[in-house]
């Protein structure tokens, strides 16, 4: 099956820029034999690869070239690039494109010589140079001729903005498609076969968050028509270039792939990983040497190979952002906008799957915020902001996955027309209305039903409702969320994995079968044994729950869920997974808990589609398949995901008390007989030391952690000094960090980790102490990490601060 | 229809079944396989065939004969078809004949059940009758329906 999509995509993907249809006139005429087409196809194959990719560079140099007008260097760099299409095409003899490349050239060479400076007509006009110039390429590409488009008003306009002139007009895209009067010798293709212009395309429906966003001119939309149409054309337009973006600007040091091979190798590759742990279980009953010699090297050259074939799937998220620039000008302009376009971590890469996947909706989003996010510059000038708007796009890797965020400094999203909204459309009860919280009613945008277009029109993000964008992003198990105050601005968080074809799982086990639960639903794991496996799991009505921190945990049984047999066994402890499905948690119970692995993700067969408790299967180290479960499939089975919205009291309860704003998460520690606290945000990590490895220096005792040298702090010395205390082996360690140094903070005993709301009870009175509180209803001192580090070492932070500086030279 | 076809052959429960020689893609031992709890039941389980996770169909289960008996294990056939490659569980492996396209009669009205829909005619063969199996048709499992009459 594979196999012939292979063959067929092969066929696409070479016919492409050589094959030819029919041979140009223009060629004919400019003195090329027939018999030399072959030559002259694929000189004309190069010349359109190299023009795309300057085209694409050319759009980005021209919107930086208006914030920077006379930056001789850009300027120079445009006019090569114009100069070298116009030197290509007069040699291949495409007389259009050099007459249009021509104009395009002038106008430049008065730019760079300062006799004309940069204005938004002029730029709108090299855009729309830019366009006219892709599209005769398309046509080259596509029929071998310079397409039947007449470019006269173009290159009137161009001449006008040439000798000074104000052009009237901004500048049109494409011509009428009347008879082509200067057309030297090509093709005169009859009237009535000429393409529609594009430009008679209606846009579709206004987006959606117009309605509760602060109202804009009504009459902007018709004013702007060809701006828009340039942002809108660029859109369609991207289909076309993708496969040019590979290689940009290191044509000499790569080439093009299909993706399609590279799947196939990545699939060679893990099987060439499962092969080679087979090989390696032999390798320590082995007596010959060069066997297990050879097997090692095997095993260095295959993970080598593995991450080296991932890799080539992996391209940086700047090549979706590239485009932005262009966008957001066009747009802001349209609307009569300043927005300053600010991009942090262009070079972030993901999956190339993933890349495409997310083009439509970062383009929605980034439109919408232009469009509906940041105000009009005498409205921002109003409320005391800078003229100018501000977009920022950020992408950084976290936690194996990819972050996304979209900020902007605009007019935020008011939670309350949003709800007369949700109400109006009956998609929540006045009841439900009452009791949400600001966020929650503000990423009621997602619902579908939501938009106001009645249905999805074009991908480019006209008409398509933030529901679409967020059940885009969802499908390559990402996850979106939208935060913002109103007046201030708002932030669209994206979260995507790295890749699709790998992610990090926990593998369990049940009735005698394995199965993989994605990482990003877990959230923790309980183990109860003995006593407390008979105890602690209560029943309401049937429904076992599991008391966790104080809330109540719905338990779902894995073996029941999935109807099978339980493995007999002694051993009664329980294991809980705790999941997260949507905004609920349960507790999954399973027979055992295995390692977590990164395990390679493959679709299910037709035969078990269908079952909502499986998201795929992959294949273990062993070889052996193994199902990967749908956390969200499987609460909806057990019915702990309700449909509807109505949550459980439970869930309000901890909202309300998430939305207090105190829950700080703690490391609770036993020092003595006492309890304390550290806050988890100041612990780098736990650590156990042996007695054995302690080194001294002076009077300070240290360890060697990770190849360097940490001093140790005992804290039951600390806080009860003078008395005689003892140390168990092996230690606790709390690692604190700060800037380079570490230190270990050393207590007898680790007891938890708590998500509390702080309440400080008392001030302190011991030195080392910050205050006293309340944790699980025990009596608990919060640490003075800081404050005990200086007394032990009043430079710590200095030198931690002079670490940086020298790191940072 | 060409004069001649191939077929590769095998055994269920003393009937012999044929396949197009073409559409098999392979045929192996008996291998471990993972099961699949909620899927119906004739799917046994799923195998990794080199690195392509392939289902398996329990073929007697699929024709509703009786269950194979304890202690002897079946043999993997791995068609293809238009949903994927499958592997079909049989009991035993038998020559890939050649039947002369004259002795294809479709099945007789009287044969009923299952069987019918599943076999797309006989061959008549000197001492036996050869029934040859529509993989796509046996490889079709209903998951959605028969999954929630199930729960």
């Amino acid at each position: 099956m594979g196999e012939k999509t292979n063959t067929e995509n092969h066929a696409s993907g070479t016919d492409r820029p050589k094959a030819p249809d029919m041979t140009p006139d223009s060629i004919k005429e400019s003195g090329a034999d027939s018999s030399d087409s072959d030559g002259m196809d694929s000189i004309i194959g190069e010349f359109l690869v190299e023009s795309y990719e300057n085209l694409d560079q050319l759009d980005l140099h021209l919107v930086d070239l208006e914030k920077t007008p006379t930056d001789k260097k850009l300027l120079s760099s445009i006019f090569r690039t114009i100069h070298t299409i116009k030197g290509t095409c007069g040699f291949l003899g495409f007389s259009k494109l050099e007459s249009i490349a021509h104009v395009g050239e002038n106008l430049l060479s008065k730019l760079r010589d300062g006799e004309l400076l940069l204005n938004a007509e002029i730029t709108n006009g090299l855009l729309a140079m830019v366009d006219a110039i892709r599209q005769i390429l398309n046509s080259i590409e596509t029929s071998r001729n310079e397409g039947d488009m007449v470019y006269t008003a173009l290159v009137e306009t161009l001449t006008r903005l040439n000798q000074g002139e104000k052009a009237s007009v901004p500048a049109p895209v494409v011509a009428k498609p009347s008879a082509p009067a200067e057309q030297p010798a090509a093709a005169v293709p009859s009237p009535a076969s000429a393409p529609a212009p594009v430009a008679e395309e209606k846009p579709a429906e206004p987006a959606t968050l117009e309605d509760m966003l602060p109202a804009r001119k009504e009459d902007r939309r018709t004013g702007t028509r060809d701006a828009e149409f340039l942002t809108e054309h660029s859109d369609r337009r991207a289909g076309a270039d993708r496969r040019n973006e590979g290689g940009r600007g290191v044509a000499e040091t790569s080439i093009r792939v299909d993706v399609n091979l590279l799947d196939k190798l990545m699939n060679l590759v893990g099987e060439l990983v499962l092969a080679r742990n087979q090989i390696l279980q032999y390798s320590p009953a082995e007596r010959d040497s060069t066997f297990v010699a050879s097997a090692q090297t095997l095993n260095l050259i295959t993970t080598e190979l593995q991450e080296g074939v991932m890799k080539t799937r992996m391209q940086p998220i700047g090549n979706v952002w590239d485009k932005f620039p262009r966008v957001v000008r066009d747009l802001a302009q349209a609307c009569g906008k300043q927005v300053r376009l600010e991009m942090e971590g262009k070079e972030t890469e993901l999956d190339k799957t993933l890349i495409e996947a997310i083009k439509d909706p970062l383009t929605h989003i980034v439109r919408n915020s232009v469009d509906h996010g940041i105000e009009l510059p005498d409205k921002r000038l109003e409320k005391g902001k800078p003229t100018e708007g501000r977009l920022l796009l950020r992408a950084f890797h976290e936690g194996g996955q990819v972050n996304i965020e979209i900020t902007d400094d605009g007019g935020g999203i008011d939670p309350e027309r949003v709800k007369a909204k949700a109400l109006e459309k009956n998609l929540i009860s006045r009841d439900q209305a009452s009791r949400m919280s600001d966020r929650e009613v503000v990423n009621l945008i997602f619902l579908p039903g939501f938009s106001t277009a009645e249905k999805v029109t074009n991908v480019s993000g006209r008409g398509v409702g933030m529901d679409v964008v967020k059940t885009n992003i969802e499908k390559i198990g990402g996850t979106v969320d939208i935060q913002g105050l109103p007046g201030v601005g708002t932030t669209l968080k994206v979260k995507i994995p790295l890749t699709l074809a790998i992610i990090p799982a926990l593998i369990v086990t049940c009735g005698g079968n394995r199965y993989a639960i994605p990482q990003v639903s877990l959230l923790e794991l309980v183990r109860l044994d003995g006593e407390e496996a008979k105890t602690r799991v209560e029943m309401i009505q049937g429904t076992p729950v599991y008391r966790l921190r104080g809330n109540l945990l719905p338990l779902v049984y894995l073996d029941r869920e999935l109807k099978t047999k339980r493995t007999e066994s002694d051993d009664s402890a329980i294991n809980i997974v705790v999941l997260q499905a949507d905004d609920r948690q349960f507790g999954l119970v399973v027979e055992g808990i295995s390692d977590t692995e990164e395990i390679v993700v493959k679709p299910l067969s037709k035969q078990l589609k269908g079952i909502t408790a499986y998201a795929g299967s992959t294949i273990m180290g062993d070889g052996k398949v193994a199902l990967i479960l749908d956390v969200m499939g499987l609460a909806q089975r057990a019915r702990v995901v309700r449909e509807g919205r109505e949550r459980a009291g439970l869930d309000q309860g901890q909202k309300a008390r998430e939305a207090a704003g105190d829950m700080q998460t703690l490391l609770v520690l036993g020092i003595g007989d006492s309890r304390m606290a550290i806050p988890l945000s100041m612990v780098a990590r736990l650590e156990e030391f042996k007695q054995s490895e302690l080194e001294r220096s002076g009077d300070q005792d240290m360890v060697q952690y990770r190849g360097e040298i940490m001093p140790l702090i005992y804290l039951n010395k600390t806080f009860r000094p003078g008395e005689s205390v003892t140390q168990s082996d092996p230690m606790q360690a709390v690692v604190y960090t700060d800037g380079g140094r570490s230190v270990g903070l050393v207590v007898d005993r680790i007891l938890d980790i708590v998500e509390e709301q702080i309440k400080v009870k008392r001030s302190a009175k011991r030195s080392g102490v910050l205050g006293t509180i309340v944790v699980q209803g025990r009596v608990t001192d919060m640490i003075d990490v800081e404050g005990i580090i200086r007394s032990s070492d009043p430079t710590f932070f200095d030198r931690a601060a002079t670490a940086v500086a020298l790191e940072a030279r | 229809m060409a004069d001649e076809k191939q077929f590769c052959t095998f055994y269920l429960d003393n009937l012999f079944f044929g396949v197009e020689v073409l559409t098999v893609q392979e045929v192996f031992r008996y291998q471990e396989m993972t099961t699949a709890p909620l899927a119906p039941p004739v799917v046994k389980g799923l195998i990794n065939l080199r690195g392509q996770i392939i289902t398996a169909i329990d073929l007697r289960k699929r024709l509703e004969l009786p269950e194979r008996p304890e202690g002897k294990l079946p043999m993997n056939v791995v068609v293809r078809t238009s949903d994927g490659v499958v592997s079909l569980l049989v009991d035993e492996i038998g020559d890939v004949l050649e039947a002369p396209a004259e002795a294809f009669e479709r099945s007789p009205d009287t044969v009923n059940g299952v069987t019918r829909e599943l076999i797309k005619g006989v061959y008549k063969l000197k001492d036996s009758l050869l029934l040859i199996l529509d993989t796509e048709k046996a490889s079709q499992v209903e998951t959605g329906s028969a999954r929630e009459s199930e729960t």
